[in-house]
């Protein structure tokens, strides 16, 4: 197979979605079965994308290849030489592996939809929303530039809005879409500023070309200072896509979407994909970037972990323990640990989509009942979603044999590391903590839902297993949560092909005095070959990544291992002994620390300050201008009438009175003279002879003194 | 192709039709309506002919010899005046890629505002036949090259809209009719003296050798056919360019309308019909930012440069004003009205960026504002003509009664808010794009990035108010889309996301014209720069 056939494979994984989605929106409500045909054009999808990341991986392992378009060409634009706009796919061992990981997911998503979604009465425009979803969310990984990444970006953005308020006659998910939408905005309005920063600075959008020129030590307005800010905002979009502090919020009410909805975007892709993007631009962050990075994600890690403590209900905690867990990935890029970071991303998006589908399925059994205090007891009736459910729940504790393990230890591993080489502690231990705390609250979750008595015995009756269509699915990922797809040894990830050979941290192309100190002698050095006779290029990307990063995190793996596991077992043992063997009471505890308790249960009153401030801000501000408009500026436009017509009556009573007072008193005067003189007029000619007369007397008169 | 006066067809067609219909019995309205749905239907076959014979790699702007369909002849012709030598005033029409986009907009927005105007009853006679000679108007000014016949056209499109507005407009329609009236005229009186100033500042050289002065807008945009002496010829070290310039920026923004000229807008829309509404949102507004960049740009190029971050200033306070106050808005008529102000923000900001990228968006944007806003209107129109009322509180879960109609009004609101894939998203990511590229007005392009934040924040909140939640037992008899409201809804919706999707060749049709307005700006700054003053 060669390039350009992957390229072409690459173009069908993308859009057969659109093709689902266009048919089964259009034809949806005449054909009842367009379902099934969204479904088959989903396992399509994944059967083309096995062959794709099977072809990268086994033939062109480490090398990228690029299918690009001019898209927009203004040509001989004057000031700017030519301006292309560019779109494209970039085939990677990254994108490949990303693509396996969503194209699996979104068909598990659908198949355990048919079931879960059976009897709604906008079937069908489920299905074609999710077509849309999953075209949008390849675009984002096969994108080789990023305008073709914002673009895709805000599709995802909108078809996340459609499904979150899919039952949109309910407010609080109306609500919820838009919030998700918005919070999304203002992240996007970051990342597109970044764009234009690096528009302007390389006047293309394409990787590839940003890379290689900042490696040639172009960087914005020549100032390690732009360079970072640059990244900063780029990793904006991060924050709001992948749900960051301080965009959070929307996550949790998305939670209002369809449970396989929530599978499927809020925890293994679209929220993934902000880790994604950042993993796209890693070599151009500089330190100061990474760093920002990094303790934006270790506050997400650690705030929603403290609140997913004390929620109730089964979705709320996973979407809480979903953002800690991109918070996780997040700080691992920050700190470095790429590949850990990557690795984590695939391993958390298998087991949190089965954590979700299983919370979907206890959520169908117990009729539409979210609230794990009327659960309980469940394991009797529903054994396949608790053994699933339980293991992706060691996973995410990061228990020994599961693929969590590795992936989380690894990250753990590489804050560790970070410490023990600048000093900086604090990721270290704020990523320790959260493995307890994580242990802790997943068990609490899985012990309050499946474990002891039920307390809602009624809906506990009717409770059984679901059927094949969404039992399977379940089966599948969690299979995937277990360490053998990754490495033979379960305690080194490093012996597996994923992160030996596929997964390879990239060359940093940043200027070396803006890098970390640990790696400022980094020699970064791509290189490029041309495959004769092909348009396509090809990168090696052999890499010497920071050597001495890399041997501080051999150094510190077993340390952060052991570390690891004391938490995570401290953290399952409070579990036990608070829900299961009720040692311990709870809500004693929870009214010893009331404060702690409370923040904690609202959630650090996140939206309550966001709409006392931000929101009534607008809000109020839109109210002031409007009445502005109303009553300032239309009030002189209204004022300027009604002086016009003041000036207008002024004029016409001066008309009236002034003006036409002077003619009438003119035609009145003349009409009195005329009245005086027709005394003299009397027609008679003796009158004449003596005025005539009378006249040359007066005047000879007047002339003689002259 | 070449013989035939086609631009002088495709304007004066409309008049034909309201001339034929003035002749129509009264009691004929679908005669009456079917006529002027062909007129209308002609004009888009005749804008496609021009579209298709366009060639597109001439440029304009100020060169008479790349403009196309080119109609020139004398028509107004007076000798005698010793002391104001000849009057000569051509008839002089042709296009560039900067009218071609707005000749095709009005074309096909004025078809489907013919569609839109089949639920009018009231006095169809006098309706459409004003409305023709409105098109007539609206045409014309998009294919003068001379100033007079630029500005009577500008005025023969004023008087049908006064009596549009003011006979079949709603309850307030006498006060909005005569504010439109008198705030437009007021930029008309601003015009016409500057105009007149231009005449008297510029020449022209006659077929016998002599220098008459002219009107020719191409003329003016030539420093060497200005006079020494003229009141507005740079060449005069105590000319009043600045002033006029200010001057016919003003008659134009009051136009667009730009803040704090706006108020009128919101106003007039409320009270107007729909289809009055779709025009005056798809196209009208539209020759507000043409002129400026038909007339203020290459004939005061220096004048520009040195007001450029002030323009860009006042698109940035429509971009976040008018957004504002849209979100402040009960009535989805009003909302539109001021998000409409907000949008023809954005063209302000891309010209001011007087580069390709910027000016390219600016003139999509033009564009796609007629198609997405026309829409807006349409839909709107569509849920007034069924349920008499536009207050956003009084509906809710319309998607459940009329699926399909709720299917195009997203359409249209991503459109507005500038969802890629659909064509808001290329015009604005253009401007921003452009502005941010020029260092002057940089800052100013990234506070307007907050419009797209709020734009989302109101159409979305709309969105929820009005078609989403659970639908009110009222509405329960409400139908979905008739056959006429598919015709005009499917063609806006078609063009939304070709755009979006393929940009390109739309913006090859403007691109040599708006390379060669760039490059014009920028040459005339080293020329007029060599005056001194």
């Amino acid at each position: 197979m060669t390039e350009n056939v992957m390229i072409q494979l690459a173009v069908i994984i993308l859009f057969l979605p659109l093709l689902g989605f266009t048919a089964t929106l259009f034809l949806g409500k005449k054909i009842k079965f367009m379902y099934i045909f969204e479904t088959f054009i989903l396992i399509c999808a994944f059967v083309l994308s096995v062959v794709l990341v099977y072809t990268q991986l086994t033939y062109f392992s480490g090398k990228s290849t690029i299918g690009e378009f001019h898209w927009i060409d203004l040509a001989n634009a004057p000031l700017m030489g030519r301006i292309t706009v560019d779109l494209g796919v970039l085939i990677d061992n990254i994108s490949v592996l990303m693509i396996f990981v969503v194209s699996l997911i979104s068909m598990l998503v659908h198949i355990f939809s048919i079931a879960y979604m059976k009897g709604d009465k906008r079937y069908n425009r489920y299905f074609a929303y999710l077509g849309i979803f999953t075209f949008s969310m390849n675009g984002i990984v096969f994108t080789h530039n990023l305008l073709m990444m914002y673009i895709f970006w805000d599709l995802v953005g909108i078809s996340s809005y459609l499904l979150i308020g899919f039952w949109y006659e309910k407010k609080s998910a109306s609500d919820a879409g838009k919030k998700a939408f918005i919070a999304n905005r203002v992240g996007d309005i970051g990342m597109f500023l970044g764009i234009l920063l690096l528009f302007i600075t390389y006047h293309t959008f394409t990787f590839d070309k940003i890379f290689s020129q900042i490696s040639q030590g172009v960087i914005p307005f020549n100032s390690g200072f732009w360079l970072t800010v640059t990244g900063i905002l780029i990793f904006c979009g991060a924050i709001g896509k992948s749900a960051q502090f301080p965009l959070h919020v929307w996550l949790p009410d998305a939670m209002e979407g369809p449970t396989p909805v929530s599978a499927l975007i809020h925890a293994a892709t679209m929220v993934a994909a902000g880790v994604y993007l950042i993993v796209r631009v890693f070599p151009m962050l500089s330190g100061g970037a990474l760093e920002f990075i990094a303790i934006i994600g270790a506050i997400s890690a650690l705030i929603p972990a403290t609140i997913a403590l004390t929620q109730n209900d089964i979705k709320k905690v996973l979407a809480y323990s979903t953002i800690s867990q991109l918070g996780y990935m997040v700080m691992g890029l920050g700190v470095g640990a790429y590949s850990f970071a990557f690795f984590h991303l695939i391993t958390h998006a298998f087991f949190k989509a089965l954590l979700f589908l299983g919370s979907g399925s206890v959520i169908m059994a117990m009729h539409h009942e979210q609230d794990i205090r009327k659960m309980g007891g469940l394991r009797k009736k529903m054994p396949v979603t608790y053994y699933t459910f339980l293991l992706a729940t060691l996973a995410i504790s990061g228990i020994p044999l599961t693929s969590g393990f590795l992936s989380k230890d690894g990250i753990l591993a590489g804050t560790f590391a970070f410490g023990s080489l600048t000093g900086q502690w604090f990721f270290a231990a704020v990523g320790f903590f959260v493995a307890m705390l994580t242990a802790f609250y997943m068990f609490r979750l899985v012990i309050l839902t499946f474990h002891g008595e039920p307390r809602d015995k009624e809906k506990y009756e009717h409770a059984k297993e679901s059927p094949f269509v969404m039992a399977m699915p379940l089966v599948v990922l969690a299979a995937l949560s277990i360490f053998i797809w990754y490495t033979p040894n379960p305690v080194n990830p490093e012996q597996g092909a994923l992160l030996s050979s596929w997964v390879k941290t990239p060359v940093i192309n940043t200027p070396q005095f803006s890098r970390y100190e640990f790696m400022k002698n980094d020699e970064a050095k791509p290189t490029q070959n041309n495959v004769p006779g092909g348009e396509v290029k090809e990168k090696e990307s052999e890499v010497v990544y920071s050597g001495v990063y890399t041997e501080a995190m051999h150094q510190a793996h077993i340390p952060a291992m052991l570390l690891s596991l004391f938490v995570a077992g401290l953290g399952i043992l409070t579990a036990f002994l608070f829900y299961q063997w009720k040692k311990l009471d709870p809500d004693k505890l929870a009214d010893s620390i009331k404060p702690l308790y409370k923040l904690s249960y609202n959630k650090w009153y996140f939206d309550e300050i966001y709409d006392a401030t931000f929101i009534a801000a607008t809000l109020g501000l839109s109210k002031v201008l409007y009445w502005i408009d109303t009553y300032i500026i239309d009030g002189i436009v209204n004022g300027s009438a009604s002086l016009t017509k003041l000036l207008a009556r002024i004029s016409d009573g001066f008309d009236h009175y002034v003006v036409d007072g002077i003619v009438n008193f003119m035609g009145y005067l003349s009409s009195f003279i005329g009245l005086i003189f027709r005394r003299f007029q009397t027609g008679k000619v003796q009158t004449y002879i003596v005025l005539v007369v009378f006249s040359l007397v007066i005047i000879l008169f007047l002339f003689k003194s002259f | 192709m070449q013989y035939f006066p086609i631009l002088s067809f495709i304007t004066f067609l409309p008049i034909l039709g309201m001339v034929i219909i003035l002749f129509i019995p009264k009691k004929l309205d679908v005669v009456i309506k079917s006529l002027t749905l062909v007129i209308t239907s002609v004009q888009v076959v005749a804008a496609v002919v021009i579209l298709h014979s366009y060639n597109y790699a001439l440029g304009g702007i100020n060169d008479p010899a790349t403009f196309q369909f080119m109609e020139k002849f004398r028509w107004i012709d007076i000798n005698g005046f010793s002391w104001i030598g000849k009057i000569k005033v051509d008839y002089f029409m042709g296009i560039d890629g900067l009218s071609v986009p707005l000749v095709l907009l009005t074309a096909i927005v004025t078809f489907v505002a013919t569609l839109s105007s089949w639920t009018i009853n009231k006095s169809v006679k006098g309706y459409f036949a004003l409305f023709l000679l409105l098109d007539t108007g609206m045409m014309g000014v998009f294919v003068s090259l001379d100033f007079f016949l630029f500005y009577v056209f500008w005025e023969l499109m004023l008087l049908p809209m006064y009596f549009l507005i003011g006979i079949w407009g709603g309850p307030r329609r006498e006060y909005a009719a005569i504010k439109f009236f008198l705030y437009t005229l007021l930029g008309s009186v601003f015009m016409l003296l500057v105009m007149i100033g231009l005449y008297f500042s510029s020449t022209e050289v006659l077929a016998d050798g002599t220098k008459a002065f002219t009107f020719n807008m191409l003329s003016m945009m030539n420093h060497q056919n200005f006079t020494m002496t003229g009141i507005l010829s740079p060449l005069n070290p105590h000319n009043l360019r600045l002033v006029a310039y200010i001057a016919l920026f003003i008659g134009f923004a009051i136009k667009i309308p730009m803040f704090p000229f706006h108020t009128w807008l919101p106003d007039a829309h409320v009270e107007a019909p729909t289809a009055i509404s779709v025009i005056l949102a798809g196209v009208l507004l539209k020759m507000g930012t043409y002129g400026i960049l038909r007339i203020c740009y290459p004939v005061f190029p220096e004048i520009t440069r040195q007001l450029v971050w002030y323009i860009a200033l006042f698109g940035m306070i429509n971009i976040i004003y008018g957004a504002l106050c849209a979100m402040a808005q009960k009535e989805i008529k009003k909302l539109i009205a001021n998000s409409s102000i907000s949008h023809m923000g954005f063209v302000l900001l891309g010209m001011a960026s007087l580069n390709s990228m910027g000016m390219s968006g600016a003139v999509l944007q033009m564009f796609n504002h007629g198609t997405i806003t026309a829409m807006l209107f349409l839909c709107v129109g569509v849920i007034y003509d069924r349920a008499h009322t536009r207050g956003i509180e009084e509906f809710g879960g319309l998607a459940t009664q009329m699926p399909i109609y709720t299917g195009f009004t997203t359409l249209a609101f991503f459109g507005a808010i500038g969802l890629p894939g659909l064509s808001g998203f290329i015009s604005e990511s253009f401007i921003f794009l452009g502005a941010f590229a020029f260092p002057t007005i940089r800052v100013i392009a990234v506070i307007s990035t907050l419009g797209m934040l709020l734009g989302a924040g109101y159409m979305l909140w709309t969105m929820q108010r009005v078609y989403l939640g659970t639908l009110k037992e009222k509405w329960a008899s409400l139908k979905d889309l008739t056959f006429r409201e598919y015709a005009m809804l499917v063609p806006l919706s078609i063009i939304i996301i070709f755009i979006g999707v393929y940009p390109s060749p739309i913006l090859s049709l403007m691109n040599s014209s708006v390379n060669a307005m760039v490059k014009f700006m920028a040459d005339a700054q080293v020329i007029y720069g060599s005056f001194g003053h």
